[in-house]
């Protein structure tokens, strides 16, 4: 019992960070009904800059926390920074191209992503500074680190941010009318590129915050790291029901908790299997995720 | 009588090429002879991947990218084929000599590859009947990395340290015999019923449906055909490197495979071959560049496909008249 309640809390801890990245998805998918392959480097990114942040910060501030509240911040606003360019460069002179198009791009953008890195900041991993010293609090029989109480609670606190964002302001409002229908939007006088630059900014962040508290967890970080977290967040987006917020948060905690039992329980190689199964079985039985409404098709 | 000759004069015309390319690149006085030879393989293996994938993605329409994972079905079949049956084949055509004996491991090996990837195929091409667009790019993605982490986790075929053993039987010749029969298949099938079936159902799914398709059955049968070219080439590929890993089928390669096609041409068969062709140079010309070249690489991508989105060929054929489905 005590370790099934030791795998639920890691799950939940990897699960709400699949959910961060799963938001960017989730919100470019809303707007532009693109799969933003490069969206998992933007992560990766994200850790690098707190890297180079954190030797940077670290020690300045009074306190581990100030630090890393600081470090964080200014690397999300350096990736929402990478976030518009990307999409001014190579995403806006496409938009109205076909989806294999845009497709293709997102690859060809996730690639030079990653390869830029590697000459960047080298191939070898690095190992991410411990921002905030560990202490383990334990209870009961579980184990419980500091650390992983604030990767949690932070976040828990931006899914908050954003969602009161999306539904209680005037620009997350143009938001949600861009994603429902573009061109009616842009006929209701919203600067539907501003929007489209916002989202990709503000789901670049939510990456990169991704991106240092995994790296609070699991120090080591590397140019390629973003791939396949890129892709099991995108797992859970379409598991939770692409375009929607919640879903993607029920599907990045769905599929934390999915992983972490897999190989608890399981064979830990089956790992990465484990997403694209439960992937597979949603496309299969419930195509539209699992808080997604359904399309219908007109001829 | 006609097409015997031709058949016969294709054989004789690769091996011959095969006779010359192995006299010049590998035993020649060319310094950097093998390096070449190689890449001209990889070209192969690559033409005839992309070949197949168009007919999925670019003549039916049906988005996929999970090729590499019968890529990775047909190599690690055909190379359990002539690991473990190899010994066992050889004694029952002792009576031949050994080019024979390798020719008959290298056949059945081919049939295998090809059988066991038409089978995944048909598991991929099922799904494709209720999704569409997108949700079934994601599904193929998913099948192809669950194959490659279910393949890592037999221990047979070697798991995470790879498959190692396997007898060097593909070379030129066979790789560029089945890049023919690739090529003439696809384009055959093209000009078929069915390719003008695939191109409706392309253009137009629920248009093609009532004008009498049966959708599904063409969806599946592109899918099928598809998965049995690229589950011989991987049957070539791992008999030419003698040594697989689940690496080389991770979904880059579908990604790969992707770009080829769309960089030629998306539903041009001499496209899909030129970007093969292209995309496997490419990155050995930029060599000297270390670390560099694959920026130039993924930056071209992105150039090509925002300023010539058609790709290189656009719908163009080099050869032959336009196909009826293409004029507008």
């Amino acid at each position: 019992m005590e370790s099934f309640l030791q795998q639920l809390i890691n799950g939940i801890s990897l699960g709400s960070i699949y959910a961060l990245v799963a938001l960017g998805y989730t919100m470019v998918y809303g707007v532009l009904r693109l799969i933003n392959f490069a969206h998992g480097d933007i992560y990766m990114l994200g850790a690098y800059f707190g890297y180079y942040l954190s030797r940077l910060i670290q020690g300045r501030t009074p306190s581990h926390l100030l630090d890393a509240a600081v470090v964080m911040f200014l690397s999300m606003l350096g990736c929402a920074l990478v976030g518009i360019v990307m999409e001014r460069l190579a995403y806006r002179p496409v938009r109205r191209a076909s989806r294999l198009t845009l497709l293709i791009i997102a690859i060809g953008v996730s690639l030079l992503i990653e390869y830029s890195s590697q000459v960047i900041f080298g191939a070898d991993p690095k190992f991410f500074p411990q921002l905030i010293p560990e202490t383990q609090i334990h209870m009961g029989g579980l184990i419980l680190t500091n650390q992983q109480i604030i990767v949690l609670f932070t976040a828990l606190a931006l899914m908050v941010l954003l969602n009161l964002f999306i539904y209680r302001t005037r620009t997350g409002k143009a938001m949600r009318a861009v994603s429902f229908n573009l061109d009616a939007a842009k006929l209701m006088g919203i600067n539907t590129d501003q929007i489209i630059a916002l989202t990709f900014a503000l789901g670049s962040a939510l990456a990169a915050a991704g991106g240092i508290l995994v790296s609070i967890n699991i120090p080591g970080i590397d140019p390629l790291m973003g791939v396949m977290t890129g892709l099991k967040a995108f797992v859970a987006a379409v598991l939770g029901g692409i375009g929607n917020i919640f879903g993607a948060v029920l599907g990045g905690l769905i599929l934390g908790l999915a992983e972490v039992m897999v190989s608890g329980y399981g064979s830990s190689t089956y790992r990465d299997a484990i997403a694209f199964l439960i992937l597979i079985a949603i496309l299969l039985f419930k195509p539209s995720g699992i808080l997604g409404k359904g399309q219908v098709e007109k001829v | 009588m006609k097409r015997l000759l031709w058949i016969t004069g294709a054989l004789a015309a690769l091996a011959l090429l095969q006779w010359g390319c192995s006299a010049i690149l590998l035993d020649g006085p060319i310094r950097q002879g093998p390096y070449y030879y190689q890449i001209m393989i990889l070209a192969g293996i690559n033409i005839v991947l992309a070949v197949s994938l168009n007919l999925t993605n670019g003549i039916t329409g049906q988005f996929s990218i999970g090729h590499a994972g019968f890529f990775a079905v047909g190599a690690y079949v055909a190379a359990s084929v002539s690991y473990y049956g190899g010994p066992g084949i050889r004694a029952a055509t002792a009576f031949l000599p050994a080019v024979g004996q390798d020719t008959v491991v290298l056949l059945l090996a081919l049939a295998a590859a090809g059988l066991a990837a038409a089978l995944a195929g048909l598991l991929v091409g099922i799904p494709s009947l209720r999704l569409r667009g997108d949700y079934l790019a994601i599904v193929t993605l998913g099948f192809g990395e669950i194959i490659r982490v279910v393949i890592l986790n037999v221990d047979a075929v070697g798991g995470a340290r790879g498959f190692v053993g396997i007898p060097k039987l593909s070379n030129f010749f066979w790789v560029y015999l089945l890049v023919t029969a690739c090529v003439v298949t696809v384009w055959n099938v093209v000009r078929s019923s069915y390719g003008r079936a695939f191109i409706a159902i392309r253009e137009n799914e629920i248009a093609a449906q009532a004008m009498g398709i049966d959708v599904t059955r063409h969806k599946v049968m592109a899918f099928v055909i598809g998965a049995v070219f690229a589950g011989m080439a991987g049957c070539l590929f791992g008999h030419y490197t003698m040594y697989l890993h689940t690496n080389s089928f991770t979904f880059v390669k579908s990604f790969e495979i992707i770009i080829m096609v769309a960089i030629g041409g998306l539903g041009s068969i001499e496209g899909a071959v030129l970007g093969a062709i292209f995309l496997t140079v490419l990155p050995e010309a930029f060599r000297g560049f270390e670390g560099y070249r694959m920026i130039i690489y993924s930056l071209a991508l992105i150039l090509i496909m925002i300023f010539r989105p058609q790709g290189m060929l656009g719908q163009a054929s080099l050869f032959g008249k336009k196909s009826k489905g293409k004029r507008k």
